[in-house]
């Protein structure tokens, strides 16, 4: 038979092409062409080649930042997927709880990330917020403004509230996927508590737990909005991630070319580091 | 292995059962013997796995005891019943090597490391799996898959009973064959209680000695598969074994003979049932002979399923099912007549009469 040959259907693709050109290839061009010259306006442009990488690699204050950054993903990803999977494990499997269990899990995840910084910018104060006010009746010091401890408690608190339930949702969602016969299997072999999560439920919620370690990896990794609602980044430098940072350089100095450059190692960062946890996680994967 | 004794069980799932209805499980009371092979057979929804996840403790039934060996286990809970069960699709730990799989009821049991070893490799050689010992669960077939959970089981040297629950519902074909074989070889060898759920009657013949029938939430039969082809005790029974199942046609009695329409039989003996609104005659397939004298019959289709030819006729308003030899006659003007060994005589769907 011969094949009928349409070009036609390559207008059909166009458009998509033209969205993706516009939404993301041209964009990123634009960043790669900063990235490479130096600008006094007027649209004079100087090359400028790898300085911009060269200066952004060897700067400090890109190192603390990146430093900041890693020590946060690792503590919300130790705190949240272990908090994400006990709380999963004692939700209901069925009745009226079912519902009820869901929305509430869900509810944090629809409020948008500037209102949850919000909220916790209110609620932390310690003049009027709930979590200001009673840590100070208590007799605590409590003092995210000033306080650079009190500010990484703070926003950890705020992401642990607002993305647990990712992980939460994932996990149970491995979970009610198991079939009965599994812990009744159990029951018959005489299997401890422990050992029905350490070998029936962990591995049927290893795949869902990839994609919530991933997920919040990078998410948190490009954290931008909340801790910028909150402290701005302070007090001091104390909670200025790589994206605070980023635009403080690109807005805040207008310093176009290491923001380029920055953006640019900022994005392969976080490519090598998700590639890095997908490969590790699923050669644990096949090996088992 | 002990001997079951179900006293007086009757189980509903929902609370507050009325009338009969509600019961998933009408009242079964039965005795099985130690070291005895029962089939648990019947359609879908019949409480035969109702009646499987009692004995095994998943379900405490609504009245009644459970008798293990003469003591009451109807309050103990699964794993103090000391049961094993293999389930309709394969239960392993994916994450263990075969060998773990059947170490692992062992160790929640707390028994010396060197005793699981010598049970293990022993199990492993009765369920044909020792040169898989160290291989990871997850790659094997489904048919190794439900031989570790029966390796499960038998690895328990003081389990009372094994439950399998439809077990070989995910086999290839010929495998079930193998599978079953083993299993009754296991049985001989051994004289475990078991007690297998099917809805497939070859596998429950093969299989057991006993055969328990059920239908609707009550055990209509419990005998060899010869009683339950010979003599089913209720209309179910007939139609439900056998392939195709029993005719059953409704007839009138009058002393020692039964009528059909217009025509009279012989009946083998006198049976006179008292006040039944439905009497019903009964015969298997295998015993209607077609030939040219007896009752005339129209013949309406004719299946040749390779061993034999399965007739399908038409004796006045009344459908008969016929087995006819491959190669044997079937005349142009066909008349049936009924084996006298082969007829059975239903009141109200109960079997009446001798034998």
């Amino acid at each position: 038979m011969e094949k009928t040959w349409n070009n036609k259907a390559w207008f059909m693709v166009l458009p998509v092409l033209l969205l993706v050109a516009f939404s993301a290839v041209i964009p990123l061009m634009t960043v790669v062409n900063y990235s490479v010259q130096d600008t006094f306006g007027n649209n004079q442009f100087f090359w400028a080649g790898t300085e911009w990488f060269e200066e952004v690699l060897h700067s400090e204050r890109f190192h603390a930042s990146l430093g900041r950054n890693l020590v946060f993903s690792f503590i919300i990803l130790a705190i949240e997927v272990p908090l994400g999977i006990i709380i999963a494990l004692n939700m209901p499997r069925k009745g009226w709880g079912v519902p009820v269990c869901l929305v509430l899990m869900a509810l944090p995840l629809l409020i948008p990330w500037n209102v949850v910084g919000t909220i916790w910018q209110v609620f932390g104060r310690v003049d009027i917020g709930l979590l200001g006010r009673t840590l100070a009746n208590l007799g605590i010091n409590y003092n995210y403004v000033q306080n650079p401890m009190h500010a990484w408690f703070t926003v950890i608190i705020m992401d642990v509230w607002h993305w647990t339930s990712l992980v939460v949702l994932l996990c149970y969602a491995g979970l009610v996927s198991i079939p009965d016969a599994f812990y009744q299997a159990a029951k018959i072999d005489g299997a401890s508590r422990w050992a029905v999560f350490r070998y029936i439920q962990l591995p049927k919620m290893n795949r869902v737990l990839l994609i919530a370690v991933l997920l919040r990896f990078m998410d948190s990794f490009m954290i931008y909005t909340e801790p910028f609602v909150v402290t701005g980044g302070g007090p001091g430098n104390s909670t200025t991630f790589l994206s605070i940072d980023l635009v403080k350089v690109a807005v805040g100095q207008f310093d176009l070319g290491p923001a380029a450059a920055m953006s640019i190692i900022y994005f392969l960062i976080i490519l090598l580091l998700s590639w890095v946890f997908y490969t590790v996680m699923t050669n644990y994967d096949a090996e088992r | 292995m002990a001997r079951i004794d179900l006293n007086h069980i009757r189980h509903a799932y929902g609370s507050n059962p009325r009338s009969d209805k509600d019961y998933a499980l009408k009242e079964v009371h039965h005795s099985w013997e130690d070291g005895g092979a029962y089939a648990l057979l019947g359609p879908s929804g019949c409480g035969k796995t109702t009646l499987l996840n009692i004995i095994s403790g998943l379900i405490h039934p609504s009245h009644g005891q459970l008798l293990f060996d003469g003591v009451d286990v109807t309050n103990l809970s699964t794993q103090e019943r000391n049961i094993a069960q293999v389930f309709q699709f394969p239960v392993i730990y994916d994450t263990m090597t075969v060998y773990d799989n059947l170490a692992f009821p062992l160790r929640n049991r707390g028994v010396p490391q060197a005793e699981i070893d010598r049970k293990v490799r022993e199990t492993l050689e009765m369920i044909d799996l020792a040169s898989w010992a160290d291989k990871k669960a997850r790659g094997l077939t489904a048919d190794q898959k439900q031989k570790i959970s029966l390796g499960r089981g038998l690895v328990r040297s003081d389990v009372n009973a094994i439950l399998f629950d439809e077990p070989l519902t995910v086999i290839d074909p010929h495998m079930k064959w193998v599978l079953r074989s083993q299993l009754k070889q296991l049985h001989q060898r051994f004289g475990y209680t078991m007690v297998y759920v099917t809805h497939d009657q070859t596998e429950a013949l093969t299989f057991a000695q006993k055969v328990v029938v059920m239908y609707d939430g009550e055990i209509v039969q419990i005998g060899t598969p010869e009683e339950l082809f010979e003599r089913p005790k209720h209309t179910f029974v007939g139609y439900f074994i056998g392939s195709p199942g029993m005719n059953v046609m409704p007839v009138k009695l009058s002393g020692g003979m039964a009528q059909i329409g217009s025509h009279q039989i012989q009946l083998p003996s006198p049976v006179m049932p008292a006040n039944a609104k439905v009497i019903e005659l009964g015969i298997r397939p295998e015993y209607v002979r077609l030939g040219r004298t007896g009752m005339p019959v129209k013949i309406a289709k004719v299946e040749d399923i390779g061993r034999h030819k399965i007739v399908r006729t038409k004796l006045e308003n009344q459908d008969i099912a016929i087995i006819v030899e491959e190669g044997g006659d079937i005349p142009a003007e066909p008349h049936v007549a009924f084996d006298p060994k082969g007829i059975n005589i239903y009141a109200d769907s109960w079997r009446v009469g001798g034998q």
